[in-house]
């Protein structure tokens, strides 16, 4: 597409927001990890669930930020943060009411 | 209720809806909802700074209650936006009005008595 059809720069915009939204995850993430290793061995295994559910978000987002995209807006990939993001809040909160 | 979160993961289902607009304003939805999940995210990463960097509060658990609403907040948030965003690709693509929504001013409202509070409670010397 030339910048005479798109002057907005659409699609690179939603590629740098994937990647601002991927950083933003990697931080969750390690204040998750950081948690659950104060957690004990429950703690260890749940810090590891982290991992891969970060592993799994920043692959999503990476191929969002780095294809073209534009023929695959949206479906069920949106799902997959924005659930993840929700796990990362659930699995936050019970660190926290366990180590009451 | 079902039928919304299959909603969420059934593109195909929301494609046979209406016509396939500009693929701008989808790229735009799909950059409106990374917004609100990083407004999400950093609602979590506050409540995990909280639980992890503040000092034990003098009022018993303040810390981890502040904690835990924050990370609560959060998820609604995120969980919100997925959601949003399919019921807005799908008016787009049914070229009807945008979905309406007091979502924005109830999370600004929450934010906003949570921090007076916070402001009343250091006046009050609950919080060192």
């Amino acid at each position: 597409m030339t910048a005479s059809r798109d002057p907005g720069l659409q699609p690179e915009r939603t590629r740098l927001a994937w990647r601002r939204t991927a950083l933003a995850m990697t931080v969750v993430a390690m204040l998750t990890v950081r948690l659950a290793l104060h957690a004990g061995p429950v703690g260890a295994a749940l810090a590891a669930l982290a991992v891969v559910g970060w592993g799994v978000v920043v692959q999503v987002c990476w191929r969002r930020a780095t294809g073209t995209g534009v023929s695959r807006t949206g479906g069920r990939v949106l799902a997959v943060p924005g659930l993840a993001t929700a796990g990362f809040a659930l699995l936050g909160a019970v660190l926290i009411l366990r180590g009451l | 209720m079902w039928q919304t979160i299959r909603n969420w993961f059934d593109p195909q289902e929301l494609r046979s809806v209406g016509t396939t607009p500009d693929y701008r304003f989808s790229l735009a939805n799909e950059r409106t909802f990374l917004a609100w999940l990083r407004t999400g995210l950093a609602l979590i990463a506050g409540g995990l700074a909280a639980a992890q960097f503040l000092p034990t509060l003098s009022l018993a658990h303040l810390r981890e209650a502040i904690a835990v609403a924050l990370l609560l907040l959060g998820g609604t948030v995120a969980i919100r936006a997925v959601d949003h965003w399919a019921r807005t690709e799908r008016a787009i693509r049914l070229g009807e009005e945008l979905p309406a929504s007091r979502f924005p001013a109830v999370l600004a409202l929450i934010v906003g008595v949570g921090a007076l509070l916070l402001v009343a409670a250091v006046l009050a010397g609950a919080v060192d």
